[in-house]
């Protein structure tokens, strides 16, 4: 015990010695980054993101693409421990599997962060893990919802995610929280739109015919952005306005989403920010600069933006992220 | 020395089947499943059968089969072809996802429409004829053929996209995936057209005969001088051609094209379209509007899901309970009990 005490002590000390040699922060720092692939447009933003992110604060990234194979990260994580980077970011594809490269990683005395999405294992393999909060996504979208309504009566439609995907049962477990106690505002239809702009506009078209046209509907609620540019498109075509006839949540917050802010025809939208990198430096910064281990879990804001919140500008900031 | 003989007699069997009449249409499994279909949806929403005139268009849940069922329908027309010849083609969906995209992303670099429009077109043609060029001369079994270009097409069309949903606002693109015609919705005159041209050039020509003789022998077609090899390459084209318009409407409905999920599976509801309509794997015999009928009944069965109220958690459950049994209609054993129906063909 007395040993481990001495060493941390020794730690600590030598992380006072360092921080002040690293008063400019991350400047020549080199981190890896293993990123899974490009499977979505958020994807490909939390990509460009990062390396915006890491070159304004002047990271050396070293950017490896896993075309969404494990072996691949795998690979790469290797290779960053080769050559003796400061850090290592992972986005992991699956959850399990990692206790080996991430112990060779531990034994390299290489911190390790994870990008939003958590691994099953002994939480010391890694330093600190950067992930949204998909239940406070939904919650967020369920108050929004809440607030606008007021007392009136407000029949929703629901747009879930991928049937099983945890995006989609927390994203609904959260709206369901928000709604749960305002006997006027329920759930009258939810159907699975597969994350898609097309699935999403089919399940649209059938609960407008089956909810009179449209009439009964108040406000639909969609698991992500993709989903509801495809009902505004469906609400349009049965000859009623999005935005006003039926108010559209959905969540992500990805250009189109603003683009149809601007038009007038989506009312809110939550973001899942593609920024996981910044609090993932920050909390390296912290660590190399005190030596104070961070929180294992660091919750991303899920901010809220509507029409008021310059769409046209959101969408101009983020339609060269790659989404 | 005794040289083989061979039999030049009509044989007992006619080679493919003389046209019905009407009556017998009816009488089909595919119709009565159909029908059973509607009937449910009907039951679990009485406005299904509901059809009103708004916006110069028909409107109404029947319209939304039609309109829904009619890429799957048009795959499904390019699929019954490959298929009587004793192959498959998984590459549709991809094939979709990489017409949409060329389409999408010409237009919004400033091509015109209608260059836009051939252009992925010829690219879907292409697509087909390389997966004919595998099948005949590299002789790969068409399953794995067509598997090659159903991962890599993907990927292609993720590479024409660059990653993006790449969204247009053209007219014509727009027009193709929702614009109407006489009241109907563009995808669905696109497939009636189609269909008709597809039924009418195998049946009025010998070229429906050809399709059947490759698909039952095609060493037996070839000595009989058929050219099997550019039979072969023909129908895998059309059938890319077909994924390719399928593709242009998927895009165009959304106005945009989704390279990652645009066509994603369809290749298998296509082929389950093409085997409800009766046109067995093996190859032979074949039916295309009966393959068109096939994916109106995956269709109507979606969209009844979806209005019916159900947790999406039943989707898979209720489709996959829906389809064996209609396969069991058509096994040879209740077609035995169907023809001791009274009524029911001989």
């Amino acid at each position: 015990m007395k040993v481990i005490k001495t060493l941390a002590l020794g730690a600590g000390l030598a992380g006072l010695l360092l921080s002040t040699a690293h008063a400019e922060g991350l400047q020549g720092k080199v981190i890896g980054f293993s990123q899974i692939g490009s499977e979505s447009g958020w994807r490909a933003a939390e990509t460009s993101v990062t390396k915006q992110v890491a070159a304004e604060r002047g990271v050396d990234l070293k950017f490896a693409d896993a075309q969404q194979k494990q072996e691949n990260q795998i690979k790469a994580i290797r290779g960053f421990i080769a050559q003796g980077v400061d850090a290592i970011l992972v986005a992991p594809v699956v959850a399990t599997g990692w206790e080996e490269v991430l112990t060779e990683a531990k034994e390299a005395s290489i911190p390790v962060v994870l990008l939003d999405r958590g691994i099953e294992g002994p939480e010391d393999l890694y330093l600190t893990s950067v992930a949204s909060d998909q239940v406070k996504e939904g919650r967020v979208a369920g108050e929004w919802l809440v607030g606008t309504v007021g007392d009136q009566t407000c029949n929703i439609v629901e747009l879930q995610g991928t049937v099983g995907s945890s995006p989609a049962i927390n994203r609904k477990q959260g709206f369901e929280e928000a709604i749960a106690g305002h006997a006027n505002l329920s759930i009258i239809r939810s159907q699975t739109g597969d994350f898609t702009r097309s699935k999403g506009k089919e399940v649209m078209e059938g609960f407008l015919k089956a909810e009179g046209g449209g009439a009964n509907i108040c406000a639909v609620y969609a698991h992500n952005d993709d989903m509801a540019v495809g009902a505004i498109q469906a609400i349009k075509d049965a000859g009623l306005k999005p935005g006003s006839d039926i108010l559209v949540v959905s969540i992500d917050a990805v250009p189109d989403i603003f683009s149809a802010m601007v038009a007038g025809e989506a009312n809110a939208t939550v973001e899942l920010t593609p920024n996981m990198a910044g609090p993932a430096f920050d909390a390296l910064q912290a660590y190399w600069d005190t030596g104070a281990e961070p929180e294992k879990f660091i919750i991303t804001e899920s901010k809220l933006y509507t029409p008021a919140d310059d769409p046209q500008g959101e969408y101009d900031r983020r339609k060269g992220l790659g989404y | 020395m005794t040289r083989p003989t061979v039999d030049l007699r009509p044989t007992t069997q006619p080679p493919f089947p003389r046209p019905r009449p009407l009556a017998t249409f009816f009488t089909r499994p595919q119709v009565i499943a159909l029908a059973a279909v509607l009937f449910v949806n009907w039951l679990l929403f009485p406005g299904f059968f509901s059809v009103t005139w708004q916006d110069g268009r028909f409107f109404g849940s029947l319209i939304d089969v039609l309109n829904r069922g009619a890429p799957v329908a048009i795959l499904a027309i390019g699929m019954t072809m490959v298929i009587a010849t004793k192959g498959v083609d998984l590459s549709v969906g991809a094939v979709m996802a990489i017409s949409g995209a060329t389409a999408a992303t010409l237009v919004t670099s400033g091509i015109p429409a209608p260059i836009a429009v051939a252009a992925a077109l010829g690219t879907g043609l292409l697509c087909g004829l390389w997966n004919g060029i595998l099948v005949t001369l590299l002789e790969i079994q068409p399953i794995i053929a067509t598997l090659v270009l159903m991962v890599a097409g993907r990927g292609l069309a993720q590479l024409i996209t660059e990653g993006y949903i790449v969204t247009f606002s053209d007219p014509l693109l727009i027009f193709i995936g929702t614009g109407s015609f006489l009241g109907f919705p563009m995808p669905v005159i696109i497939a009636a057209t189609l269909m008709i041209a597809a039924t009418l050039s195998v049946r009025r020509t010998a070229l429906g005969l050809l399709i059947e003789a490759v698909g039952v022998n095609r060493s037996a077609a070839r000595f009989a001088g058929l050219k099997a090899g550019a039979l072969l390459l023909i129908v895998y084209s059309f059938a890319g051609f077909c994924a390719a318009v399928s593709g242009l409407i998927v895009a165009g409905d959304i106005r945009g094209a989704d390279a990652n999920n645009a066509g994603l599976w369809l290749e298998l509801d296509a082929i389950l379209a093409v085997v409800i309509g009766g046109t067995s794997l093996m190859g032979g015999r074949f039916s295309i509007p009966m393959a068109v009928l096939g994916a109106m009944i995956i269709q109507a069965m979606n969209t009844g899901i979806l209005i019916s109220g159900f947790s999406p958690q039943f989707n898979l459950v209720v489709k996959s309970a829906v389809i064996i049994v209609i396969l069991v209609l058509q096994s040879p054993l209740s077609a035995r009990l169907f023809r001791r129906l009274p009524g029911a063909p001989k």
